[in-house]
């Protein structure tokens, strides 16, 4: 049995009480949601929270909700919820792709989408998802609600907007027309974290081009999207010779570091590949949606 | 319409549905199991019980400055902090490993490797005893440590076991086997010579439970009861009364439940003294179980084998003979679990399922800064190496012959009129019969379609690889003259007693740890004696309870104590036909036994069954001269040899040709492991066994840092397969009984452990094949892969 080190632990009824128990604890006190990647750290005594804030009993953060042009999903929502949704897997088959890969069911019941986002692990795979599909997060905190791109979400490892005081609680994703998007990860092992992951979202224009596009890499050193993948895709026929150059720039944007899972070289390919891979079937389902 | 079912003549023998004796029973100890009643070593708890917790060295070479203790001690819930001085003045710093080595329980002058156990504190409960372990003030000098066992025997590497008297180098043995001048004639001659280096790396065998110890010292009769988790009681009553000094009828082994053990829980480890030695100190039972890093960093590993293999053939594949040089990696302390004159375990084995003219090995054991042990994970000591190196060369072999792998395979078979076949190396196979076994696996894979299939794929641009292989195990150690571990001779004993009612117990000194004892061995009672296996219960694991007997590992359990409890049944068998014999007024040579009863020969009618006889052997009735009241018997059995079983197994992988990413599609596993008692109970082995297998080809690998950092120190860095990286298992036997085995029997538990790696590695070669990839060491991961697509496989140590 692992020991964390000692702790003291508090179950938060509202957003609000959650809110306000982080201003009264504090630096050392730290949201536990699903808790799968906080309480390992605990428990090997890399992570020492003095307070837990459990957020668990907090439904009015756990709902997936059509608003217009965008869906939003509360914080709370488990993962095994985003696989299993119809709604988001006809919006956005990223999602799924991404959320089937995900650990394994055990952790897929427990773990959040905001604790995902939260945690901000290199190796996480919906914040590429969020990052392709333009999310948008909802932020609440002591001075009120505060609306961000995922690209000012992210600050890069492990690290984030969300103030000490604050709490993610929403993910606001805009639905577009003819769009499609894939997410594809190779892992040593199912539930390992990813050697490498590739996510691409395709918008196409009425007469078949590539209207707009985003494709993002988890696990190989690249925080947000792909600089200049939507300058070379926009305008185009989706076409293999497209998919190969997008991979060239994939291949030269990342920047992966070698460790058990793989070398610097294998990684830099897996971006390549992997590139071409989600673009592929991001544009074949994007037509597949205008014919539908 | 009443349908009356005819009831069989003999209902002793049982039937199909309902065997009373081998056959596809539902395991006795399950229900405990699936409903939680399982006792396991942390369900245990005692009395004023204390927890305790190991400090453990955070670098791999250094030498200890000082320990404070002071600011533990102080923390109002630990009662003590023991330390390697302490231990120097109990005389218990170090401790005898298995292999005539020492191993240090606490670090006295040096560490050795990164996890090395530093200090033992014991408090109150686990959190007090984990909390404290940080209030402990180490000074470490740290050291250059030697992590590449290629570079072991320089000159210039550090000298780990410098505590050894005139010790100068990291060499621990060298052992060679094998005539070395008739091969190199051998291989001068041959048409055909292939040679290639291959990494078995470490692995560990990972156990679901940890290891743990709970120790209760009785100060006023100085009796200890020690609640371990142990594959082998009672050679651990005998180390501890060794280590100890404790007289031995005062020491109480008991191994409750065991949650998998695959060799990772024969030897002592450190925690299990200190446990001791803790309950000593506070007088009360102290509790000590190790977390999943403690396990994997500290605890026996297996393999770290760097081995040379060369193949010498004809040109029109006649193997004549195989060499090889093995460098063995065996960490800071030489603890090998193995018979004292096999420091490279039955690596011997090497030879394979093959008539050769000539076979060589040496192999050069070194000290490196890593955690100690080496045998472990269901490797039948080092059968595990030898099968992979064989059946790799052989593959590699066929390659540069152009022939297929199968065929190669069934060209060079030793023939079934050979056996007993003596080998080159100096084993004498018991009996065999390939051909068929080869066969059949081909028919179930349908291995013409496959190639078929793979020659079509391979034209797209598919990767697709068929691998087989073949193996012959030695298990079952063994003749006691030849085997030992520390002195004690590898024979084991069995008790058994027939009740009055006719139920039965048989006692017996090796210990599940889940491979379904509890079951196969009343199986091997019932068939001897026709007493349904439900009414006998089997006792194991508690040294105050069973026979001596030296433990499961090595597939022992069946070759020895199977061959026992046939025997000590036989026994009861015979001595119930002398009161039988009474109880019919007849003679003893008059009677006939058929299962459950003897009779009188051409009178069936006039019969007694075994219930009928225990009862008169414990009732009123003159008893035979010579013969006492009760049907009990005790044996120990010796085996003449080892056995031999043997398997064809064939893999079916595709490759991902983008990434790398291997899955094994198909795989098909025919084994032989003589009479089969509970084919239920060996088809689940083999399913794990295939598991582990490809585990080994495709994750696992405990791997170190150029400092000497352990990579390999969580499930989150090392993996073991889970059902999404395994295949629907096709599963097929044949049956070759061992001819000196009581009921021919031969042992299964690793069979496919041992099997498995090099089938999975050929596959993937072979599919590798169009990339001109002649070999690629385990473990075979995206990356490694594609690393051997590109023409640049290394190796991964």
């Amino acid at each position: 049995m692992q020991i964390p080190a000692p702790f003291d632990y508090v179950r938060a009824t509202s957003v609000d009480n959650a809110l306000e128990l982080l201003s009264r604890h504090g630096a050392e006190s730290r949201v536990i949601a699903g808790g799968h990647s906080l309480l390992p750290m605990m428990k090997l005594r890399l992570s020492r929270p003095e307070w837990l804030i459990d957020i668990n009993d907090l439904y009015e953060l756990d709902f997936i909700l059509r608003d217009g042009d965008k869906l939003r999903i509360g914080a709370l929502t488990r993962h095994t919820t985003l696989l299993e949704s119809d709604e988001i897997a006809a919006l956005f088959p990223i999602v799924r792709d991404a959320e089937a890969v995900i650990a394994d069911p055990v952790v897929r019941n427990r773990g959040t989408i905001g604790g995902s986002l939260c945690q901000a692990d290199p190796a996480e795979d919906l914040s590429t998802v969020c990052d392709v599909l333009g999310a948008e997060a909802v932020i609440r905190g002591p001075a009120g609600e505060r609306i961000l791109a995922m690209a000012d979400f992210h600050r890069g490892p492990y690290e984030t907007a969300v103030g000490q005081d604050e709490m993610l609680c929403e993910v606001r994703i805009p639905v577009r027309p003819r769009s499609g998007s894939a997410y594809e990860k190779v892992e040593r092992r199912v539930g390992d974290w990813a050697v490498g992951a590739a996510g691409a979202s395709v918008t196409l224009a009425a007469d078949g081009t590539i209207a707009d596009a985003a494709v993002g890499l988890t696990a190989l050193g690249l925080d947000h999207t792909i600089a200049g993948a939507a300058d070379l895709l926009r305008g185009q026929q989706p076409r293999e010779e497209l998919f190969v150059e997008a991979g060239r720039l994939a291949a030269a944007a990342c920047d992966p570091v070698a460790d058990q899972r793989g070398p610097i070289d294998y990684k830099r390919h897996l971006a390549d590949e992997l590139t071409r891979r989600v673009l592929r079937q991001a544009c074949t389902r994007a037509a597949q949606t205008q014919e539908g | 319409m009443t349908i009356i079912h005819e009831r069989p003549s003999n209902p002793a023998a049982g039937d199909e549905d309902r065997p009373i004796g081998y056959g596809r029973i539902q395991r006795k100890e399950d229900p405990r199991f699936v409903r939680g009643k399982g006792n396991y070593l942390d369900d245990i708890v005692l009395p004023g019980m204390l927890h305790g917790a190991i400090l453990r060295a955070p670098v791999a070479h250094a030498r200890l400055v000082s320990i404070d203790t002071t600011n533990a001690l102080a923390h109002p819930k630990v009662l003590a902090v023991i330390t390697g001085k302490d231990l120097l003045g109990l005389k218990l710093a170090w401790a005898p490993t298995l292999s005539a080595d020492v191993q240090a329980v606490l670090v006295t002058d040096k560490v050795r490797f990164q996890g090395q156990e530093v200090a033992f504190v014991v408090a109150e409960d686990r959190y007090a005893a984990r909390d404290a372990l940080e209030l402990i003030d180490v000074e470490y000098d740290v050291l250059p440590p030697v992590i590449d066992a290629r570079k072991a025997l320089d000159a210039d590497a550090p000298v780990i076991r410098d505590e050894i008297e005139g010790k100068t180098d990291n060499h621990i043995f060298d052992w060679e086997i094998g005539d070395k001048a008739e091969t190199e004639a051998v291989f001068a001659s041959a048409d055909v010579v292939v040679s290639q280096e291959m990494v078995y790396p470490r692995v560990h065998p990972a156990p679901m439970e940890t290891c743990g110890a709970i120790a209760d010292f009785d100060a006023v009769d100085g009796k200890l009861t020690l609640y371990e988790t142990t594959q082998a009681p009672h050679a651990h009553r005998t180390l501890f009364a060794i280590v100890a000094g404790i007289p031995e009828h005062k020491i109480r082994v008991v191994s409750p439940d065991i949650g998998g053990g695959f060799g990772n829980k024969v030897g002592i480890y450190p925690g299990y003294i200190l446990a001791v030695v803790g309950s000593i100190v506070t007088g009360k039972p102290v509790k000590w179980v190790e977390d999943r890093s403690e396990n994997l960093m500290s605890t026996s590993f297996a393999r770290d084998y760097i081995m040379q293999g060369e193949i010498a053939a004809t040109r029109d594949g006649k193997i004549l003979a195989v060499r090889t040089n093995v460098l063995a990696d065996h960490g800071a302390f030489n603890a090998t679990a193995q018979p004292t004159k096999n420091p490279a375990g039955f690596f011997s084995i090497f030879t394979g399922s093959y008539d050769l003219k000539a076979a060589y090995c040496s192999v050069t054991g070194v000290y490196t800064n890593k955690a100690p042990g080496g045998v472990a994970y269901a490797c039948s000591f080092r059968v595990t190496e030898a099968v992979y190196l064989v059946e790799r060369m052989v593959d590699i072999l066929a390659r540069k012959l152009e022939m297929d792998p199968a065929e190669l395979r069934l060209k060079n078979f030793i023939k079934p009129e050979q056996f007993p076949y003596a080998n080159k190396t100096g084993w004498v196979y018991d009996s065999g019969n390939y051909e068929p076994a080869m066969r059949l696996s081909m028919q179930l894979a349908g291995y013409d379609e496959l190639r078929r299939e793979q020659r079509e794929k391979r034209e797209r641009g598919e990767l697709m690889g068929i691998g087989i292989s073949f193996f012959t195990e030695t298990v079952g150690a063994g003749p006691r003259k030849h085997f030992d571990i520390v002195g004690l001779g590898m024979a084991d004993g069995a008790e058994l007693r027939v009740h009055p009612t006719g139920r039965a117990v048989v006692r017996l000194s090796v210990q599940s740890q889940g491979q379904g004892h509890e079951t196969t061995f009343a199986q091997i009672v019932a068939e001897e004696l026709g007493i349904p296996p439900e009414d006998i219960d089997v006792v194991h694991g508690d040294t105050d309870q069973t026979p001596f007997g030296l433990g499961t590992y090595g597939s022992r359990s069946t070759p020895v104590s199977g061959g026992a409890v046939a025997l000590v049944a036989r026994k009861v068998r015979e001595k119930a036909k002398l009161i039988a014999a009474a109880m019919l007024e007849t003679r003893p040579e008059d009677l006939e036994w058929e299962k459950g009863r003897w009779f009188v020969k051409g009178d069936p009618g006039a019969g007694k069954t075994i219930s009928e006889i225990a009862m008169a052997a414990h009732g009123t009735m003159t008893l035979p001269e010579g013969v006492d009241g009760n049907l009990d018997a005790e044996i120990t059995y010796d085996p003449p040899n080892l056995t031999f079983p043997f398997g064809a197994y064939i893999c079916v992988v595709d490759i991902d040709p983008g990434t790398g990413h291997v899955k094994v599609r198909r795989f098909i596993a025919v084994d032989d492991c003589g009479t089969r008692i509970n084919p239920m109970i060996i088809e689940g082995q083999v399913h794990g066994g295939l598991t582990d297998g490809v585990g080994m080809a495709l994750m696992e690998i405990i791997e170190f840092d150029a400092d000497g950092n352990c990579l390999g120190g969580s499930f989150m860095d090392y993996l073991i397969p889970t059902a999404m990286e395994v295949p629907d298992w096709e599963t097929g036997f044949t049956i070759t009984p061992s001819p000196h085995h009581p009921i021919g029997a031969k042992g299964i538990g690793e069979s496919a452990t041992v099997g498995s790696p090099p089938a999975i590695v050929n596959a993937v070669v072979d599919a590798l094949a169009p990339y001109g990839v002649v070999h690629m060491d385990m473990p075979c991961t995206p990356a490694r892969v594609w690393a051997a697509m590109q023409g640049r496989a290394r190796p991964p140590i």
